[in-house]
Parts: structure tokens; C-alpha cells; sequence
């Protein structure tokens, strides 16, 4: 009953969320200062006026606020988004071009984060001393180095001084894809591999001090299935938990390794329109990247609640 | 029983000793305070303490390696880099400092009306800053600097509203449990008017809380504003700004150069596990935490 | 010379744990003997030592701890057991019955894997076969449903039902030896008595020896042949419990039956010990008890006393009390 409920709240508040985000993502075209028209026309100082009637017309900008926002997000809904008069291209089929790029990018970043931040962690909890001390630094330098930085030192240093990598793209073909997304995959996902491995470390040192461990190895549970069934399983939680928010959090900042690695995806494509004010694309990306990001942030609460019971029940009673 | 002789090996009585551990976070504290001091000292008066004007060119001195003129060396038109981390001290560290102050003293004034009246205005507040969380703070200050154009007003304003449910839910959470100790109750029932109970108790029971979290805080602000400025949606060349000049240093490391990139990533490093260990360091003293 | 070796003999043990790299001596030096089907009550308060002490039996120590003395278990050197042996001793040869059985259960696995676990890993015992051995000892402490109970979450059971099942746990391994760690002081006080009873009929239905951890005189009396009370990391006193109101010889024993009521003497008065109990490391030179001791005196506090053994008891202490004495210490 408690769980039914919880998932339901859950659910809600991504539906909220989401549509609270595209509230503000429309309206956010209205805080200009001059005519929104020119947003959409991608901020040209002297635009035609006669386009501009027609984007108000397209956009129904003279329309009620809420008429225009209804309009925006039916079309939006049915995959289309409009079309971008800097890029000239509709800007479903910018975003098509871009997606898998991206997707690589994260899907990339996202096994590293699970595989080093886990692993690491785990190391460091269960070797202790120097181990766990060199761990605990790397992983706090980790997370101190902002990506962007860390994007332009990988480069000078794989790429440069150390010609191991190629520098800009996205490559083709499988292996070249791997070569190219290398180094914007290891600059995106450090700060993240940091966090997983501290929240990964301090888990498992919670659960090896725990009383149960205790009890299994005062019954001579061998020490290997001590680690197993009982630590490492019962500091799972807490690991995949933050294994999820680090990577919306990789979806979130992937727009930064691509403008520094050039790789060119959805994050590059919202930057360069912003820059630009091409504000059909912005609209569009960002809409993207907050609905995959609360899903995914969503989707781990939910799995967590599912494999600790415990969690659903004591937020449920709040 | 046997007679085997007792053990007369250490008995000293506790407490003799100050662990060594206490004394070395002391000194981490301290000269994590040290660094700070001297980059708000740098933001302060740093042109007046740049040896060279920090966008004077000199096209038959680019790329130079350090020397004596300049100790950090020059960039891709022969400005002098050690200059222009100096001075961009205030550009980096002014937003961030903004960012901080508004949405501190906004989280703190809506943690405490939350906590304070509950009910639906908790609820709303907490519904509110929930919605507010699922969005990213670099996704919303693009999004602001699409609106606005490129400058730091888009990533105040958006970080500032970002930045607003971290603040609140630690401190809501703080002001609940303070809300609840019975001297709270005890001043209500003696009269005590809820203004003067704000201001004498409540707040600065709370202020050790907003001031460790501000801290903790700004360094996160410092990077999300540079890392807009190194997207060419923050400062604007010329200015001398840190995200700026990495990203403005980003080709010539392909030359070999990564001086101007390198030394201006490193100011962000530096600052950024300052803000880190001081307010780690401050939760500790302050809040006594033992994490 | 006539008497059996005891199953388990702790000899003038001594422990260091590292409290941030230094080491802290927490036990000075605790002697016992339990004797093969015996139950033996260590009593004390809390810091005394008690628990480490029957912690250490298991070697069930953290990390940088360190042993001094001997314990031999059927005159097996405890501390010698290389790690395949200790694995087995612990498997095989000694239970322990914690004190929370709520944080000494693994949450987040069922209550049937934790009863199973024992066997199955230890002892190479199908699933299925551990599954009915479980059953029957459930059955036999007290619950009927176990097909449901091991089904459930630790969560889903209350403490006294979860203490069962930890019994059951000790009981499953089919030891020689049970280690009771205060096992009824986070239940209630009605399902203090029924664990209690329930503990004492899986005693004599096996011949299981015991090693009783209790803060509680009086219970260590009623429920354990013989007492050793611990304080402040030594063991001070060593007697049969039925000689514990009148044959008490260490002031420490004696301070600590004057600050319980006499069951049935609603009238007498409480006597509390002057100053706070010390915990094993903060221990001054001498004697531990000097500081509350009413019959110290100088030698006391530089000589540390020892155990002197006389006629089935034992005490440390240079002034013990004579039986002649007992009028005076209840005055």
C-alpha cells in the first residue's frame, strides 16, 4: 500500500517536474526585453519584418500566453519542434543528427563512472591504509577539477604531449568512435567516477564495521561470502543510488566535453544556439535534456525503493 | 589461577595526548582560511597588484615561457598571464559571490517560513524547490543566456534559482528541528513576539548552518560560472575571467602552449578545494560534524 | 588433579585495540574457566570489558587489536588457531547470541538466509536439508510458522521474535559453547524472561555450556552456576553464584550487591558506589577500584592486586572482605 503510494508521488512529481520545466522553457523566450519573434529568428539585430509576422503567425506569439505554450508543446509532443532559420534545417531533424553522438558520449561516460567509481570505492574500503588514502585523494582531486579543465589538461596531455588520442571529432566507425570519445568520456565522467568511489568507499566501510558482518563472521562465514552476500550486497544501495544521479548529472554537463572535444552533439548544438539565439533549438534541447534527466533521477528512486523497502515506507510516512 | 606476572605496559591516562589528526585538520582549516583571504584580497585590489596591464598586447612577445618580466609567461598577443589570473580574481570570484548571497539569504528566509508556519506553505515551498531541483543549473543558464545573450546576468540568475533547493532543504530541515526544542515554545508562551524570536534565536542558531553551506557552496557557483564562460555564454573577451581564458587558451595548447589554459584552470583548482576544505573544515568547528 | 580440564579456560588475557593508531589497553587481565555443560556468568558494567572479553573468545576483534594471555578451548590454544581452523572453531565449536539482534541480523537479506547461511557455507549442507534443520530448532524456540518467518525481512519481526531467531541461528550450528552478550537488555521485560527460559531449555536438552555476558547480578546468579565479575578490564572476583550474598569478597562485589534491593525487602535502603565506574584504558596504577574502594589504603594504589584463589573462589584485591565481615558491609 505504502509502495503503491510512493510510486505514485514519484511519478507525479515528474510530471510536475516536467511540466513546470517546459512552462518555463517557453516562457523563458518572453523575459526579452524586445520582440520574442527575434529569439526565434536566431537574434539577428535587423531582422525582416516581414519574417517576424510570419513567426508570430507560426508561433502564435499574438495569441494568449497559454494558447501559445499549448501549441508549442502539442507540437512538441508529436516530435515536431519547429525549424531553426539560423541552421536551416527543422529542428527535429538537428536534434536526429545529433542524438547518437551524445548518447555514445553519455553511454560511455556512464560505464566508466559505474565501473572505476565502484571499483575504486570498493578497493579503498576493503585494502584500507595507503590504499585507501591514495584512493580517497585521487578521488577528491577528481572531483575538484572542474570538467572543462580537465578537458583542456587531457588534451595537452594525451593529445599533445602524448599523441595517443585524436584531439576534435567524433570519428567513424566503431573503434574510431571509441578512440575519439576517449578523452571527452574520461573528462566528463572523472567528477562523477570521484563521487561514486567516495559514496562507494564510505558504504562499504559502513557496512564492513556493521554488527551483522560481525555475526556472519563469528559463524565462520567464509570471508569471501562475508564480502559478498554481505557487504558488497547491503552497500549496493546507497552505490546505485548515486551511480543514477551521476548519470543524469552526466546528461546534464555532457554539453561542456563537447564544445571542448568539438565533438558535436545535442549539448554543442544548445550551446551554439544559444549563442546564436536561436531559441526554437534551445527550447527544444533543453526540453530533451530536463524530461531524460528527471526520468532517470525517477527511475533510480523508484529501483531503489524497490531493492530496500525500507526507503519507500519511511518517505511515504513523511 | 596461574601466576603469570600482569602486564605493566601502558598505562597512561587518556586525554594526555591531542591526537595528531586534530591538530593537522586545525592546519588545513587554517591555511585553506589563508588561500581564500588571499584571492578575495586579489579580487579586491587586483589591479593594483598586477605588474602588467592585463590586456596590453605585445605581438613580438607571444607565447613566451616564463621570465622575470613575466613570471607565468604571456599568451597567443603577448599578454602577460600573470597579470590576468590576478585580475581576473573579481570577474571570477564577484558572480560566484553573488550567486551565493542571493540564494543563501533567499533559501534561508523560505527555510525559515516553511519551517516556521508549516502546513500548505511548507509543503509548497517544498514542492516548489522539488520541481526546481529536476532542473540542471547549466541547462537553465543556457536556456537564460539564449534569452539574454551572452554575459553574466544569465548565469546569476539562472545559478541563483539553481542553487535555491540546496540551500533551502539543509536549512529547512536545520529550522524545523529548531522550531521543534521546547525554548521555542517556552518564548511563545512568555510573549515573545515572532519577529524578535526570528532574530534573536532562530537565525543565529542557524547562521553557523547557512554560513558552512555558503562556503561549501561557492566553489560549486565558481565552477558553474566559469564553465559558462568557457561556453562563450558568460564574460566577454577581452576581459580577463578564468573560464574565459582557458577557453581562450584551448588552441594554443595544440601549439604546445597550454600556459594561458593551464594557469587559469589551475586558479579555478586552487580556489575551488580553498572553498572546499574551509567549509569542511568550518562544519566541523561550527556544527561539529564528523564526517 | 581430579578435575576435568574445562572446556574453556581464559588465562590472564589481555587486550589492545588501536584507538587512532595508539594502542588502548581495554582489558588488563581476565581469567575464567567454564567447565564442559557449565554456564558461567561474566558480570560487569559497561566498559568493564565484558563483552570484548567474549568477543575475544571468537577473535572477533576490529582491526590492530591485540591479544596478550591464553584461552584454550578443550585444550586447544584459541589464539594460535591459524585462519582455516579459527574459521571452523567459530563454524563448529562456539555461537554467539548478540545483544541487538535487529543490527546483528543483516537487514536487507531474509530471515531464512541469515537461519540457512551457517550451514550452507560452512558445513557444505544443502539448501533444502538446512531449511528443515532450521524448522525443527524454530519449532523448539518458540516459532510454530517458519515457513512464513523465513520468507520475511528482519524488519517485518519484533525484536523478541528476531532474538529467537538469532538463538535458533547458535542453536543450528550445534555448538559446544553458547556466547550470550547480554541477550534480553534490548527486549522487553516479558520477553526477557521467555528468551531466558528458552535458553535454558536448549542448555539442558544439549549439555551446551555457556558463557553468560550480563550487567544484571541478580539474573547472572539465578540463571549461571558460577559468577566472575569484571570491572574496569579485570576480572576481580571469581565464586559460586549461590555464595554471592554471603561469600562476596571483593569490595567491588560487595558495593555492587549493596546497590540492588535484597528481593523481598521492600525496605532496605539503595546504596550507590561513590564515584563513576572507569572504563579498562583510563585504569591509574594499582588497584582499578582504589578511588571507590571503602578499605584502600596506600598499597592499593600502587600495587595492582592478584587474583588470589581460596576454597573454589577468587579475588584481587590485598583487604577482601571474610565471610565473618558480612554483618558490617550490609549495616
Amino acid at each position: 500500500m505504502m509502495t503503491l503510494r510512493f510510486v505514485a508521488t514519484r511519478l507525479a512529481t515528474l510530471v510536475i517536474t516536467v511540466f513546470v520545466s517546459s512552462l518555463a522553457i517557453y516562457g523563458a523566450m518572453f523575459l526579452t526585453p524586445g520582440d520574442p519573434a527575434t529569439l526565434l529568428v536566431g537574434g539577428s539585430r535587423s531582422p525582416d519584418p516581414e519574417v517576424l509576422a510570419r513567426i508570430h503567425r507560426e508561433y502564435h506569439l499574438d495569441d494568449p500566453f497559454i494558447q501559445g505554450y499549448w501549441h508549442w508543446l502539442s507540437s512538441c509532443l508529436q516530435g515536431d519542434f519547429g525549424r531553426s532559420l539560423v541552421f536551416r534545417d527543422s529542428v527535429a531533424d538537428l536534434i536526429g543528427a545529433r542524438v547518437g553522438s551524445t548518447l555514445a558520449l553519455v553511454g560511455y561516460a556512464a560505464v566508466l563512472v559505474l565501473t572505476a567509481g565502484t571499483v575504486i570505492g570498493t578497493m579503498a574500503a576493503l585494502r584500507g591504509g595507503r590504499v585507501e588514502a591514495f584512493a580517497t585523494a585521487l578521488t577528491a582531486g577528481a572531483m575538484a577539477v572542474p570538467t572543462f579543465v580537465m578537458s583542456v589538461l587531457l588534451i595537452w596531455l594525451f593529445a599533445v604531449r602524448l599523441p595517443w588520442f585524436p584531439v576534435y571529432g567524433s570519428g567513424e566507425g566503431f573503434a574510431g568512435t571509441i578512440s575519439h570519445l576517449t578523452l571527452p568520456a574520461v573528462a566528463l565522467a572523472l567528477t562523477w567516477i570521484g563521487y561514486v568511489a567516495q559514496v562507494t568507499r564510505t558504504a562499504v566501510r559502513a557496512e564492513l564495521r556493521a554488527e551483522h558482518v560481525e555475526t556472519a563472521r563469528g559463524r565462520g562465514v567464509p570471508e569471501r561470502i562475508v564480502i559478498r552476500r554481505h557487504v558488497l550486497h547491503n552497500a549496493s544501495g546507497p552505490v546505485f543510488a548515486v551511480s543514477g544521479v551521476g548519470i543524469a548529472g552526466l546528461i546534464a554537463t555532457a554539453a561542456i566535453a563537447e564544445q571542448a572535444f568539438g565533438t558535436g552533439g545535442l549539448g554543442a548544438l544548445m550551446i551554439d544556439a544559444a549563442a546564436k539565439q536561436d531559441m526554437a533549438v534551445v527550447q527544444a534541447v533543453s526540453l530533451l535534456f530536463v524530461v531524460v534527466f528527471v526520468v532517470i533521477n525517477t527511475t533510480v528512486d523508484l529501483i531503489s525503493a524497490a531493492l530496500d523497502p525500507r526507503l519507500a515506507t519511511r518517505e511515504g510516512a513523511v | 589461577m596461574t601466576t603469570a606476572s600482569f602486564p605493566r605496559t601502558i598505562r597512561r591516562l587518556p586525554g594526555v595526548k591531542r591526537p595528531a589528526g586534530r591538530r593537522r585538520r586545525d592546519g588545513v582549516l587554517l591555511g585553506a582560511g589563508c588561500v581564500v583571504g588571499l584571492f578575495v584580497l586579489l579580487a579586491a585590489l587586483g589591479p593594483l597588484l598586477a605588474p602588467h596591464d592585463p590586456n596590453a598586447v605585445d605581438p613580438l612577445n607571444v607565447n613566451s615561457a616564463s621570465s622575470s618580466a613575466h613570471l607565468l609567461g604571456t599568451d597567443d598577443t603577448g599578454r602577460d598571464i600573470l597579470s590576468r589570473v590576478i585580475v581576473g580574481a573579481r570577474a571570477s570570484l564577484a558572480a560566484p559571490a553573488v550567486i551565493v548571497a542571493v540564494s543563501t539569504t533567499l533559501g534561508t528566509l523560505l527555510a525559515l517560513a516553511a519551517a516556521w508556519f508549516g502546513g500548505w506553505l511548507d509543503r509548497f515551498v517544498t514542492g516548489v524547490l522539488d520541481v526546481v531541483f529536476g532542473f540542471p543549473g547549466l541547462i537553465m543558464a543556457v536556456l537564460v543566456a539564449a534569452v539574454f545573450g551572452a554575459g553574466l546576468v544569465a548565469p546569476i540568475v539562472a545559478l541563483s534559482i539553481a542553487y535555491l533547493p540546496l540551500f533551502t532543504r539543509v536549512v529547512r530541515a536545520a529550522a524545523v528541528k529548531e522550531r521543534n526544542l521546547p525554548y521555542i515554545s517556552a518564548l511563545l508562551l512568555l510573549g515573545a513576539s515572532t519577529s524578535r524570536i526570528w532574530l534573536r534565536h532562530l537565525l543565529p542558531n542557524l547562521l553557523p548552518l547557512v554560513l558552512v553551506q555558503a562556503t561549501i557552496g561557492f566553489g560549486y557557483a565558481l565552477i558553474d560560472v566559469a564553465a559558462i564562460s568557457f561556453l562563450g555564454l558568460g564574460s566577454r573577451p577581452p576581459d580577463p575571467e578564468w573560464g574565459l581564458m582557458v577557453a581562450n587558451g584551448a588552441p594554443s595548447i595544440l601549439a604546445g602552449h597550454p600556459q594561458p589554459a593551464l594557469f587559469a584552470g589551475l586558479a579555478i583548482l586552487v580556489v575551488v578545494v580553498a572553498f572546499n576544505l574551509l567549509g569542511t573544515g568550518l562544519s566541523r568547528r561550527l556544527l561539529g560534524d564528523r564526517t | 588433579m581430579t578435575t576435568p580440564a574445562p572446556l574453556l579456560e581464559i588465562d590472564a588475557l589481555g587486550l589492545d585495540l588501536a584507538v587512532e593508531g595508539a594502542p588502548r589497553t581495554v582489558v588488563h587481565r581476565a581469567d575464567l574457566a567454564i567447565p564442559a555443560g557449565e554456564a558461567v556468568a561474566l558480570v560487569g558494567e559497561s566498559g568493564s570489558g565484558k563483552s570484548l572479553t567474549a568477543r575475544a573468545v571468537l577473535r572477533l576483534l576490529p582491526a590492530g587489536a591485540r591479544l596478550r594471555g591464553d584461552m584454550r578451548f578443550a585444550g586447544e590454544s584459541v589464539p594460535e588457531m591459524a585462519a582455516e581452523r579459527l574459521r571452523g572453531f567459530r563454524a563448529a565449536d562456539v555461537a554467539m547470541v548478540f545483544q541487538d539482534p535487529r543490527a546483528h541480523i543483516n537487514p536487507a537479506r531474509s530471515v531464512g538466509d541469515f537461519l540457512v547461511e551457517g550451514l550452507t557455507t560452512t558445513r557444505g549442507i544443502s539448501r533444502t536439508e538446512a531449511v528443515a534443520k532450521v524448522t525443527a530448532i524454530l519449532r523448539e524456540v518458540g516459532i510454530p510458522d517458519a515457513d512464513r518467518r523465513l520468507r520475511q525481512r528482519p524488519h517485518e519481526l519484533s525484536g523478541g521474535l528476531l532474538q529467537r531467531v538469532m538463538i535458533a541461528a547458535a542453536l543450528a550450528a550445534e555448538p559446544r559453547l553458547l556466547l550470550a552478550d547480554e541477550p534480553t537488555t534490548a527486549l522487553d521485560v516479558t520477553t526477557q524472561e521467555e528468551v531466558m527460559a528458552i535458553i535454558a531449555e536448549a542448555r539442558a536438552a544439549r549439555g551446551l555450556a555457556m558463557l553468560f555476558i550480563t550487567h544484571d547480578l541478580e539474573l547472572a546468579a539465578a540463571v549461571c552456576g558460577r559468577v566472575v565479575v569484571m570491572y574496569a578490564g579485570s576480572t576481580v572476583e571469581e565464586l559460586p553464584a549461590a555464595e554471592l550474598r554471603a561469600g562476596a569478597a571483593h569490595p567491588y562485589t560487595r558495593a555492587l550487591l549493596a546497590s540492588r534491593p535484597p528481593v523481598g525487602d521492600r525496605d532496605a535502603r539503595l546504596r550507590s558506589i561513590a564515584g563513576r565506574p572507569l572504563s579498562g584504558f583510563e585504569v591509574p596504577a594499582g588497584c582499578a577500584f582504589a578511588d571507590r574502594c571503602p578499605r584502600a589504603r596506600d598499597r592499593c594504589r600502587h600495587e595492582t592486586p592478584l587474583p588470589r584463589t581460596a576454597a573454589g573462589s577468587a579475588a584481587a584485591c590485598h583487604y577482601p572482605y571474610t565471610a565473618v565481615e558480612e554483618a558490617d558491609s550490609h549495616a
